[in-house]
């Protein structure tokens, strides 16, 4: 099976600091991998270089397109990888503001995804919008309201369907469930893990939260100072860690 | 007959980098084997490395030298996603806790196993109901998340996805274990079950009772600790 993205020898320096160095890794259709560690690990300096935010200075990112199969993101062209980016890909901020446009309605935000890749009936983008806003439990009655209206929950929910609208196959996520409430946090987990398995979606998720990556990742990476230190199925990369480092991380978490 | 599960000459040690790097070896030459319909109980004093074998054989802990074979893939070696692969059809297992994404009610928690196996939502929400009524947990809390429910009945729930999907290997620790007669009953009975269509399982029962019932051989693991080196 070729795998959904192919990483090799991701490198990105800023001056003399290492941003992220040699990172290597394959994630298959439906696979969700976690990328944990301190911050200034070099977690969201690695995503941003996979999600072309950022321009490494070495490597390869090769992701299976649905046109032509296996291509390097990195030498694409710009305008084959903003479309990238707002079909096959998405990526959901830490603080939603950085994913939304705070002045336009819920259903804007939702809509403008869509009008992005063509649509054109405001009926049918409409009808699509508050279809999504029901998935992610916004009640259809807030659709034209603007995101500075929405609590924090709402508006981390309101920047996932409008991600997840264009229906990607390769999610990039930020610490999402970051600065919530868990009341709040457990609601989107739950939400993540099921818009996962019905529409097959692959997921890199960034996050220093432990719990939240035993529920939602099957693999996990464990960086540090920039490297990837240990690898390996999440639990037992949790239960069994090799790495001094993840030793560390593990036994610092406080029990409830 | 051919082993569904087996373990060979499996040897393990932790090392522990935040404290002076101490190498405990906890295991060395495990060996055993299960055939299809058989119930092999680990046996042993508590530290003896019951639930350390058996985290191996479920991939939760890493092995240092020999193989675990499972329905044809090694444990010991696969790459993440073939584990992930093996515990979707083959490997089941039944942990002593309940961990589950909070606000998702029981019916889906039980009936998820069947889903990740490629069943339909009706076949697993219908194997969930039946279990669930079996294992009496009262219908009322179906649509509730069992994360507020007691420790017996959490257990329960538990055993209910674990026996959700057919698997053809089992994993079972201390399933009897918090559970009153009727349910204990009931579990024996799963247990009787799984064997009878064929499936392998492993288990880790300190209910002697409940040991002499359902298994056929015992495997002392105090036989596999290492000698320690002074």
């Amino acid at each position: 099976m070729t795998p959904l993205l192919s990483v090799r020898n991701l490198t990105k320096t800023y001056g003399a600091r290492l941003g992220c160095g040699g990172v290597g890794f394959d994630l298959h259709p439906g696979e969700v991998m976690g990328i944990v560690g301190e911050s200034g690990s070099g977690k969201s300096t690695l995503l941003s270089c996979l999600a072309g935010h950022l321009v490494p200075d070495a490597g390869e990112v090769i992701f299976d397109t649905r046109a032509e199969g296996p291509r390097d993101v990195l030498s694409m062209s710009e305008p084959e990888r903003r479309m990238l980016g707002r079909t096959d890909w998405a990526f959901v901020h830490q603080n939603p503001r950085d994913g939304l446009r705070m002045g336009v309605s819920a259903g804007g935000n939702v809509g403008e995804r869509l009008m992005a890749v063509g649509a054109r009936h405001y009926g049918q983008i409409r009808e699509q919008a508050v279809d999504w806003l029901g998935r992610v439990e916004i009640a259809a009655d807030r659709v034209d309201d603007r995101p500075r209206a929405f609590s924090g929950g709402m508006q981390q929910r309101l920047q996932i369907a409008r991600n997840l609208v264009t229906g990607p196959r390769l999610v990039f996520m930020d610490e999402p469930t970051g600065g919530l409430d868990v009341s709040v946090q457990a609601r989107l987990l739950d939400l993540l893990r099921g818009l996962v398995r019905e529409m097959g979606l692959s997921a890199v998720i960034v996050t220093h939260d432990l719990a939240v990556v035993r529920l939602l990742a099957d693999r996990l990476m464990v960086m540090k100072s920039g490297r990837v230190v240990e690898t390996g199925l999440t639990d037992q990369v949790l239960d069994d860690p090799q790495h001094g480092y993840t030793q560390l991380l593990v036994s610092s978490v406080l029990q409830v | 007959m051919d082993a569904m599960i087996r373990v060979a000459d499996v040897s393990k040690s932790f090392v522990l980098h935040n404290q002076g790097g101490a190498v405990i070896p906890v295991m060395d030459g495990a060996s055993l084997s299960v055939a299809p319909g058989e119930c092999v109980a680990l046996t042993g004093n508590s530290g003896a490395g019951k639930s350390t074998l058996m985290r191996m054989i479920y991939g939760n802990y890493l092995v240092n030298g020999g193989s675990i074979v499972v329905g044809g893939t090694d444990v010991a070696r696969a790459a993440p996603r073939e584990v992930l692969a093996l515990r979707r059809e083959v490997l089941g297992h039944v942990s002593q806790f309940l961990r589950v994404v909070p606000r998702v009610p029981t019916l889906e928690v039980v009936a998820e196993p069947v889903l990740a196996a490629g069943g339909t939502r009706e076949a697993g929400l219908a194997r969930a109901r039946a279990l669930l009524a079996r294992l009496n947990i009262p219908e009322a809390l179906w649509s509730l998340s069992p994360t507020t429910f007691s420790g017996g009945e959490q257990q329960r729930v538990n055993i209910a996805r674990g026996f959700a999907h057919d698997f053809p290997a089992l994993l079972l620790d201390e399933p009897t274990a918090s559970l009153d007669a009727a349910n204990r009953e009931v579990v024996l009975a799963l247990i009787g079950e799984a064997k009878a269509r064929g499936a392998a399982i492993v288990g880790i029962f300190h209910d002697v009772g409940a040991r002499e019932r359902v298994c056929d051989r015992e495997v002392d693991v105090s036989a596999f600790v290492p000698e320690r080196a002074a």
